[in-house]
């Protein structure tokens, strides 16, 4: 058992300390794969929130109910019928979306954030406490979507939620919305968060440094920035 | 610790009083110029243009950033003006110089400062400049133009010799002087060779991987020519045109031997130039792509830890696998 946090912590965690994408790492193939327009980023934020709000509280509810042995699938049966539920809304609401996210949208089922919710801290935490943990990572989620998207959007297109930002004469550079643009931002990103963060005056937790990095035997930088 | 001048540093190391990284760094500026003058010549002004564009913007953003982060800098060394010049011998002539800018951001920034500076970079930052901005700008990257000033047109829109090679072996003495289309510094191959020589004569950068590289793109284009049931001499004639065009000597000079993105010891420079044309070849022959140097120097970059890990000399008496008594 984890010690217990104050309610404003938890709700805070997910937006920069524990942001599920840049500093737990969580959800990385969403992220790359959905963010090539900020419509599409913000979608997917919406809808994970959502799924993950309920989930962690119903998680949280059946908690003392559920077998330790056999807790992951009644996990993925909680998280998967919330996201039937948010795919038939969308669908029915909002086709658009649907199309643009595809196979995306049922997908969110085994998106790691959601599932590590659940196990790290819904399974663990009373229903408030877990809500508020699932309404913070789900903001923190979709903070980091919509900057990801809005930078490959604009930067690969030349386009914010589809209206014209760049004029015609600047070609945009096609690579941002291409994998490789993705993971370009995916690294500066990451930097960015741990860079705040230490400017904060917060020490990065180790896991986010060199001890996390499978070339870090042979990486001529190791352990600089420590 | 001072008066004992034990420098921490990475590579390129120190190895006597006259070679330090601004030494190495001036040769590597002398090698080039040659090349540069070739493109002057062979495309125009426009082409001193864009350099200067080039190494202006990757020393300004080096200065800009290291004056944001607080850290010292370092544009005394001309690596960045190396990373320029390199940067804008990788792109066509006539190339926009705002799309030139963003190459020397991704090569300076994003590859060479945020990783850490000068010996930690992952990847030869001029060459992932080039591969960013042909990702991104790939129309304008393939746009070779060519002013063939004495057969009375203006300009031309030509294939390079790599679309050419297709079809049949090129006239010699244009690819080694460079009078075809093509990015700024690749096409004419004399002044390369002797840029590369005079590296090499005064030990600036191994022979061993621009031989293997280049030898092992010959020796592999020509076995393929005879697999394919050409003659010998016609075989031969093909492999040394396909060494002579493209970015092969470009790359395999300037771009492959850099301290940092190449092996530390000989069989591993050996693995790393075979393993080059290895790749080169095979994109060459058997990829959607007529040209594959630049990929293959970014794939063989990200290999060289697991190169050096796997090369690494040991100490007499230490038996193989276990290393218990080095460091």
């Amino acid at each position: 058992m984890e010690k217990k946090q104050s309610l404003g912590r938890v709700f805070t965690a997910g937006f920069l300390r524990e942001n599920p994408v840049l500093r737990l790492v969580l959800g990385t193939c969403p992220t790359l794969a959905v963010t090539t327009a900020v419509f599409n980023g913000l979608g997917m934020g919406i809808a994970a929130t959502f799924v993950l709000i309920c989930s962690n509280m119903v998680i949280s509810a059946l908690r003392k109910v559920i077998p330790s042995s056999v807790r992951l699938p009644c996990f993925i049966v909680v998280i998967a019928s919330f996201v039937t539920l948010v795919h038939m809304l969308i669908r029915a609401y909002v086709p658009a979306l649907n199309a643009a996210l595809g196979v995306y949208l049922p997908l969110i089922t085994v998106n790691c954030i959601i599932l590590g919710r659940a196990e790290m801290f819904a399974s663990k935490n009373g229903v408030l406490a877990s809500a508020l943990d699932g309404l913070g990572m789900g903001i923190g989620f979709t903070i980091v979507l919509v900057l990801f998207s809005g930078i490959r959007e604009l930067l690969g297109a030349g386009t914010l939620l589809g209206f014209a930002i760049l004029p015609a004469s600047i070609a945009p550079m096609s690579i941002m919305i291409l994998p490789p643009g993705g993971f370009f931002v995916f690294g500066v990103l990451m930097a960015l968060a741990i860079f705040i963060e230490t400017k904060m005056g917060k020490k990065p937790s180790k896991d986010a440094a060199c001890g996390a990095c499978p070339s870090a035997e042979m990486c001529p930088a190791k352990g600089v920035g420590e | 610790m001072e008066d004992r001048k034990l420098i921490v540093s990475p590579s390129p190391h120190i190895l006597s009083k006259h070679s330090t990284t601004r030494n190495i760094m001036l040769m590597v500026v002398i090698a080039l110029l040659p090349t540069l003058a070739a493109a002057a010549i062979i495309f125009g002004w426009e082409v001193l243009l864009l350099t200067g564009v080039t190494v202006a913007a990757c020393v300004g953003f080096e200065t800009l950033y290291c004056v944001i982060m607080k850290k010292k800098v370092p544009v005394g060394d001309f690596s960045a003006v190396v990373t320029g010049l390199i940067l804008a011998f990788n792109l066509p002539p006539s190339f926009p110089l705002w799309m030139a800018v963003i190459g020397a951001f991704v090569a300076i920034v994003i590859v060479k400062q945020l990783f850490g500076g000068i010996g930690f970079n992952f990847a030869n930052p001029a060459l992932v400049g080039r591969i960013v901005l042909q990702l991104s700008f790939t129309g304008r990257m393939i746009t070779y133009i060519y002013p063939q000033s004495w057969s009375g047109v203006d300009a031309l829109a030509t294939a390079t010799p790599m679309y050419a090679l297709h079809n049949g072996p090129l006239p010699l003495m244009d690819l080694l002087l460079g009078t075809h289309a093509g990015v700024l510094g690749e096409t004419c191959a004399l002044t390369l060779i002797i840029g590369g020589a005079f590296l090499i004569a005064t030990k600036v950068i191994s022979p061993v991987i621009p031989l293997t590289y280049v030898g092992g793109v010959f020796a592999f284009k020509f076995l393929l020519g005879l697999a394919g049931g050409a003659a010998a001499s016609a075989s031969a004639l093909s492999a040394l045109s396909s060494i002579l065009a493209g970015g092969l000597l470009l790359g395999a000079f300037f771009m492959a031997t850099d301290y940092t993105t190449s092996p530390y010891t000989r069989s591993g420079k050996f693995v790393y130039g075979l393993l080059l044309a290895i790749v080169t070849t095979a994109i060459r022959e058997w990829a959607g792509m007529v040209e594959g140097v630049s990929y293959a120097l970014l794939l063989c970059n990200l290999l060289v830890p697991y190169i050096n890990e796997l090369s690494r000399q040991r100490p007499m008496g230490v038996g193989r696998g276990k290393r218990k008594g080095a460091a």
